[in-house]
Order: C-alpha cells, then sequence, then structure tokens
C-alpha cells in the first residue's frame, strides 16, 4: 500500500505500475486458492455450485477451479510439483499415488485440521502413512457397491430384493426360468468387473470388511482362507445366471443391456447411477449385497476414491486450511452429493440426498458396515500386483477356467512372495 | 588418374549432400537413434525411491529367471510367435493369392477389388477393433445369425473372451485388416514382369499354373521375403489392436498378451500397479533384439540367396 501512497507525484507510467502492484496486494491480502483436480467433467459444478457456496461464508477467498484431464493428471501434477508452479489445493487419488507426493514433501501434513474430525477412520485412511500416524488429504468422496435391479423386471415376476445369498439365488433362478431375460448383466471381458463388481462387491460380507481386510494386512489370514475361497465360490455360481456368451462381454455392453431392459440384476457402482439417469426409461432400484442369514450384519464396500490436500509450498497455507475446513462441513458434503449422483461424501454428517438411488446407496452406510477395496492399500505395491491379480483370477473363476481353491492360491503365492508380513 | 584427381581437388564441399541430408538425418538420430540407445542404458539401471543406480544386466536376469516376470515374459513371446505364424500361414499367401486375381487381365472391376481390399489398412486400429467386436459380439453380433444361416449355427460362440479361441481371433481380424499391404506389394511386383516373358513361356506350352510356378513366383519371391520381414516386424512391435479389443491386461488369463502389450504394462504401469522405466526399458531391449535377430538371419540366410532379376 506504501506504493500508492507515494506515487501520487510520479509519472503516470511508474503510477499505473504502482497501480498494478497495489491491486496485487489487496488480492493478496485476499488470497486466491487454485485447486488441481482430474474431474474436468465437474467443472461447471465447482464453479456454479461449490465455490459460490463457498464465497458466500467466505467472501475474502478466492477459489478457483483448474482440472486437468484424468489420464494427465498424476504426471502433470508431479511435473508441476516439481517446478513449483501446482495450485495451492490438490485433489488427491487414494492410497500409494498421493502418499508418494507426501513422501516427497509436496503435501502438508493435516493432522491439526479441525474438520478431520469429521470423517470415520475407514474413510481416512487412503490418506495415511502406513501407520495411521500422518494425515495428508482430506476425505472428498467414495463410491459404494451393490446391485441395481429393474423394478418393472421384479414387479413382473413378483419378485423383491433379496436379503439372504438364498434368496438372492432364488431370484436369479426365478428370473431366469419364468422369463425371457438375462437374470444378471455383467461380462467378463474387461476382467475388472469381476474384481471390482463380483470380488469387491459380494466380499466384505465374508471376510467381514475392515476386520478382515487389517488381518490381511497384518499377515493374520491368508486368501487361502475360507473367506476368500466362499467369495470366488459364490462368483463362481454367478456363472449359469449371466448372459450368453459373457466371455466376451464388455463392461459398456453390460451398461446397454441394463438399460435396454433385457437384463434385470445389474452389479453395480454407484458411479453407474448417472448413466442409468440418463439412459434407462424404466424405474430402477438397488439393494445391498445379500448377506448369510437374514439378521447377520452387512457390510459394503464403501470405497475412498477422491481426497483433498494443500501443496506444501503454497503461500496460502491459512486460506487453505479454511477451505478444507469448510469441504468437511455439512454444507459442502450436501452440495457435493446431490450436485454429483453416485460420489457420495465421506462425512460423519446425515446428508440428504434428492436422487432415490443414490440415497439408497447411502442409506446402506447406516445399517452395514463400511470397509475399502481389500488390495487398494500397500497389497498391490509389489510384483506380482495383488489387484491385476485379482483381475485375472475372478475373471477366470466366472468363466469356470479355474476354481476358486486355485484362485486363492495363485494371488495367496503372488503376495507371499514379496509381503513380509503374509511370508510368516 | 592425376587428372581426375586434380578434378577432386578443384571440387568444392558438397554442401548440397549436407543440405539434403542433414535435416533426415538430424531427425532420425534424435527421434530414433538417441531414443534407442538411450533405452539401451536405462535397462542396465534399477531405480529404487528416486534413486538409479547401475545394476548391469540384473533387470535382464530377473525377467527371464525370476518366475513372476519370466511366466508372463515367456507366455507373452509364445503368444507373440503363434501371432507372427498365424500372419505367415494366412495374410501372406492369402495376400499372393489375391495379387495373382487381381493381375489377371481377365478380371474386370480390379480396381474396384484391389480399392475394397486395401481400404481396411487404411483405417484406424481402434475402430477395426471396435467394430469386429461388435460383429463378434455374441449379444449383438452380425456373426451368430450368418452363421445360422449357413447351417453352422453350432459353432458360434464368444471366441474373443475364450482363452482358447482369443489369440487366434485377433490374428485373423488383424491379418483381414493388414492383408492388403502384401496383396499390393506383390501385385506391383507382379505388374513388372515383362509380357514377352510370360509370351514366351505361353509359346513353349506352359499352362497357366505352370506359368505361374515356374516363371512369376521365381520373379517375386524378393518380394515375398521382403513382405515376410515386414511382417515379422510389424508382429513383433503389435500392440494396438490387443490394446484397443483386450485391455492392457490382455486376458482372459493373459492369452493375448504380446511383447507390446507387457511392455506397456511394465512401463507405464497398469491400475494400482506402479510402472517401472527400467525393467520396461529392459522389455524393450529384448523386443528390440528379438527383431534384430530376426532381421539378420533373414538376412544371412535368405536374402543373400534369392536371385534378383533385372528387367
Amino acid at each position: 500500500m506504501l506504493n500508492v501512497r507515494s506515487v501520487k507525484l510520479m509519472s503516470k507510467f511508474t503510477c499505473a505500475t504502482a497501480l498494478l502492484l497495489g491491486s496485487i496486494g489487496l488480492a493478496q491480502a485476499d488470497s486466491t486458492l487454485s485447486i488441481e483436480s482430474w474431474r474436468s467433467d465437474d467443472a461447471n459444478i465447482w464453479n456454479d455450485v461449490i465455490i459460490p457456496a463457498f464465497n458466500k461464508s467466505h467472501p475474502d477467498i478466492k477459489v478457483t477451479f483448474a482440472p486437468t484431464p484424468p489420464t494427465e493428471y498424476n504426471s502433470a501434477l508431479q511435473a508441476k510439483l516439481k517446478a513449483g508452479s501446482a495450485g495451492d489445493l490438490i485433489t488427491c487419488r487414494p492410497f500409494d499415488t498421493s502418499l508418494e507426493l507426501y513422501k516427497q514433501g509436496y503435501l502438508t501434513n493435516l493432522d491439526n485440521l479441525a474438520g478431520l474430525k469429521n470423517f470415520p477412520e475407514v474413510a481416512k485412511s487412503a490418506w495415511q502413512t502406513d501407520d495411521g500416524k500422518d494425515q495428508f488429504c482430506l476425505p472428498v468422496a467414495s463410491v459404494i457397491h451393490g446391485f441395481i435391479y429393474n423394478k418393472e423386471i421384479f414387479k413382473q415376476l413378483h419378485l423383491t430384493p433379496p436379503k439372504t445369498r438364498a434368496e438372492f439365488f432364488k431370484v436369479l433362478k426365478t428370473i431366469k426360468n419364468k422369463s425371457r431375460y438375462i437374470p444378471m448383466a455383467m461380462g467378463t471381458a474387461d476382467q475388472w468387473e469381476a474384481a471390482t463388481m463380483g470380488f469387491q462387491n459380494i466380499g466384505p460380507n465374508y471376510w467381514k470388511g475392515e476386520k478382515g481386510r487389517k488381518a490381511l494386512l497384518s499377515g493374520k489370514e491368508k486368501l487361502t482362507d475360507k473367506p476368500y475361497v466362499d467369495t470366488w465360490k459364490e462368483l463362481a455360481e454367478w456363472r449359469p445366471y449371466l448372459g450368453r456368451g459373457f466371455e466376451a462381454q464388455k463392461y459398456s455392453d453390460s451398461q446397454n443391456l441394463f438399460t435396454l431392459g433385457r437384463a434385470a440384476i445389474y452389479p453395480a457402482g454407484s458411479w453407474d447411477i448417472q448413466t442409468f439417469n440418463n439412459q434407462a426409461d424404466f424405474k430402477f432400484g438397488a439393494f445391498p449385497p445379500p448377506v448369510a442369514k437374514a439378521g447377520d450384519t452387512c457390510y459394503i464396500s464403501d470405497h475412498t476414491d477422491m481426497g483433498i490436500g494443500i501443496n506444501a509450498h503454497s503461500k496460502n497455507q491459512a486460506a487453505a486450511k479454511v477451505f478444507l475446513n469448510w469441504m468437511s462441513s455439512k454444507e459442502f458434503a450436501t452440495l457435493y452429493a446431490n450436485a454429483v449422483p453416485g460420489f457420495f461424501p465421506l462425512s460423519k454428517f446425515k446428508v440428504d440426498i434428492k436422487d432415490p438411488v443414490a440415497q439408497e446407496f447411502m442409506s446402506w452406510r447406516n445399517k452395514c458396515k463400511s470397509t475399502i477395496r481389500n488390495s487398494y492399500q500397500i497389497l498391490s505395491r509389489g510384483t506380482p500386483n495383488l489387484e491385476n491379480q485379482l483381475w485375472n483370477v475372478s475373471a477366470q473363476v466366472i468363466n469356470g477356467t479355474m476354481t476358486p481353491e486355485q484362485a486363492a492360491k495363485e494371488t495367496q503365492d503372488g503376495l507371499e512372495q514379496w509381503y513380509k508380513p503374509q511370508q510368516k | 588418374m592425376t587428372s581426375s584427381n586434380q578434378h577432386d581437388e578443384k571440387k568444392p564441399f558438397p554442401w548440397h549432400l549436407v543440405f539434403f541430408l542433414g535435416p533426415g538425418l538430424l531427425i532420425y538420430v534424435v527421434f530414433s537413434v538417441y531414443p534407442l540407445l538411450d533405452t539401451l542404458v536405462l535397462s542396465l539401471y534399477q531405480e529404487q525411491d528416486g534413486h538409479s543406480s547401475f545394476v548391469g544386466l540384473q533387470n535382464f536376469i530377473t525377467l527371464i529367471t525370476d518366475d513372476t516376470w519370466s511366466h508372463a515374459f515367456w507366455n507373452a513371446l509364445a503368444n507373440n510367435f503363434e501371432f507372427f505364424a498365424i500372419h505367415m500361414l494366412l495374410q501372406n499367401p492369402i495376400g499372393l493369392i489375391l495379387a495373382v486375381l487381381l493381375s489377371s487381365p481377365k478380371l474386370r472391376l480390379s480396381s474396384t477389388y484391389r480399392t475394397l481390399i486395401f481400404m481396411p489398412t487404411m483405417l484406424s486400429v481402434v475402430i477395426i477393433g471396435f467394430v469386429w467386436q461388435l460383429l463378434l459380439s455374441p449379444i449383438w453380433g452380425i456373426a451368430e445369425n450368418f452363421l445360422y444361416d449357413i447351417g453352422l449355427g453350432q459353432y458360434f460362440d464368444a471366441w474373443l473372451g475364450k482363452e482358447s479361441s482369443a489369440l487366434i481371433t485377433l490374428g485373423f481380424i488383424s491379418v483381414w485388416q493388414f492383408v492388403g499391404i502384401p496383396m499390393m506389394l506383390i501385385y506391383a511386383t507382379l505388374l513388372n514382369i515383362p509380357d514377352d516373358i510370360i509370351d514366351a513361356s505361353v509359346v513353349d506350352g506352359a499352362n497357366s499354373f505352370q506359368t505361374f510356378w515356374h516363371i512369376k513366383l521365381p520373379l517375386i519371391l524378393p518380394t515375398i521375403a521382403m513382405v515376410s520381414i515386414l511382417t515379422f516386424v510389424a508382429n513383433f512391435n503389435a500392440f494396438e489392436l490387443i490394446y484397443a479389443v483386450k485391455g492392457a491386461l490382455a486376458g482372459p488369463n493373459f492369452s493375448t498378451d504380446l511383447m507390446g502389450t507387457f511392455f506397456y504394462r511394465t512401463f507405464f504401469g497398469f491400475q494400482l500397479q506402479q510402472g517401472s522405466a527400467s525393467m520396461g526399458a529392459a522389455v524393450a531391449t529384448l523386443m528390440f533384439l528379438i527383431i534384430l535377430v530376426g532381421v539378420m538371419l533373414f538376412l544371412f540366410f535368405i536374402q543373400r540367396r534369392i536371385q534378383r532379376f533385372q528387367f
């Protein structure tokens, strides 16, 4: 500001320069935050909904959303961080990608952030160091697995959403025998559905969610143990209910089969809700992965997908923390959940979601226990890569070219080759 | 002699050679030779916690002997040979037959056929992969109905999804796409054969098959040899079709994994698998060596024995 006062007698040119400097000074007092993100699809939502809402309560902080396309995000961010030109806020991929950034000193430690108390432990685990001591990103959104079903087909065949496994297979059998619909729309051509929508979807009920995941990490349980073999056994039982030629059926084929009304049940990730809302002209609902006996505790895969952290070299640390604290509020959770149905806020607040199917998915959090995909934390760090192996063996188990026991043995052998706690 | 020497001394430095060769050479060195040498060097290093250290041939030893790597490597190599065999047994003979048919003077509309057969070669591999997936899809595809119409319906299967048939199916798709190249090259050579040689053989009483076998075939052998070596190099660098149709994990159970997809997974990583530049460079180096050995064997044992004819 000194500049502005002392320029009165100076020439026009310097005057203009000083004014410019002055205005920069003003802006810095107000501070501007820029967000690095891979969600270029959400740019409008950020600019039109989220940032204006934030500015209502914090008019002094300017926020800009600067996304990079998803495929380029990781490498572009790495380069920007190295060059010191990255934004103040960094959208974090879960687990190792962000952990690597933290280890290299690019992310601020968030342990003292007040907003963190609004998040459950599971949600935070995706952005912690292996010992759970340092938190470097704030959880933003997760995706939930379950089954989406065609309500009209269910009504026509007098079916209700199954609660137990026995009911589940009865429903599948009824659809197969009493109608021309494909009972379940899933293929194994892309392999990842078999692992993600199959194994990680129904598995938590077998390995008891977090308990099993932690036991696998500590080496107390092995992939050859009963819960895992049983998960693959159930997958093998899906085979007769999949469409003909499911071995060559791709993810988009499955989506189309369902939205065209040719298939009754679709093993889903909550992100599919948006696609189905746009394409299906019938009503659809959702049910969580069925449990063994009625009344059993249910477990769901509530997978942490997106977090947000602070660039350690940002000059606006204080403002960035204000923004992160706001992102941990109920206000943000509600805004975000409704703007992007299928991506669920991770904070503990009860959020009203207008989309009925997204609401159904969200409601499972209250009655079931949440966990994340068991291959994501630490276990996919070595060679062979556990996640890749799960894709391969789960697809093979469904194809019938591998038994559940062989699948268990192959993945366990792979893990034992490099993971110390499993070598005991 | 002396006069010519004097003549040479007077000659100014051939700047025009530099002018004409320079740009091409520069681009070739910067974008081809240097990256190749850099890859070779990179494959001798190992990266750990951000530091790279010289490890000699360790990457190659791991790749060939360590079970976690060698299994995938040998599998990809074997698949690659199978893929190559499919092309040698189908693409080149079919290309040859098509070229002979096209060069027949009795054939009408030959330029139309030529264009149509060459068309797929000009299309993007991604489109080819997409179209064939749809054609062969058990859900939407027309292949099944077509087979029923000709009475072979019971043989239809989800070919692209079965371990036993996926690679062969992809091989067929690739043959369908690229059959135009051997056809064009051989066709051009056939057109170059002077009519008087063929006339002479007819006068000598050869039928059309004998003409082909004794006159045309020996004359196009150098072209067939060149087509073979092109096929070899292209097949061992193949990647796009597999990636477009089956993804980088080359399923089911890696039955369609080629050296190219194996390299891609190793170098760039896949999903949760972190890429390794040095290990990837080792795979790339092995691919280069395999192609180099193949081409050298070809040069020493085949190329030198081929007789060339000048008309």
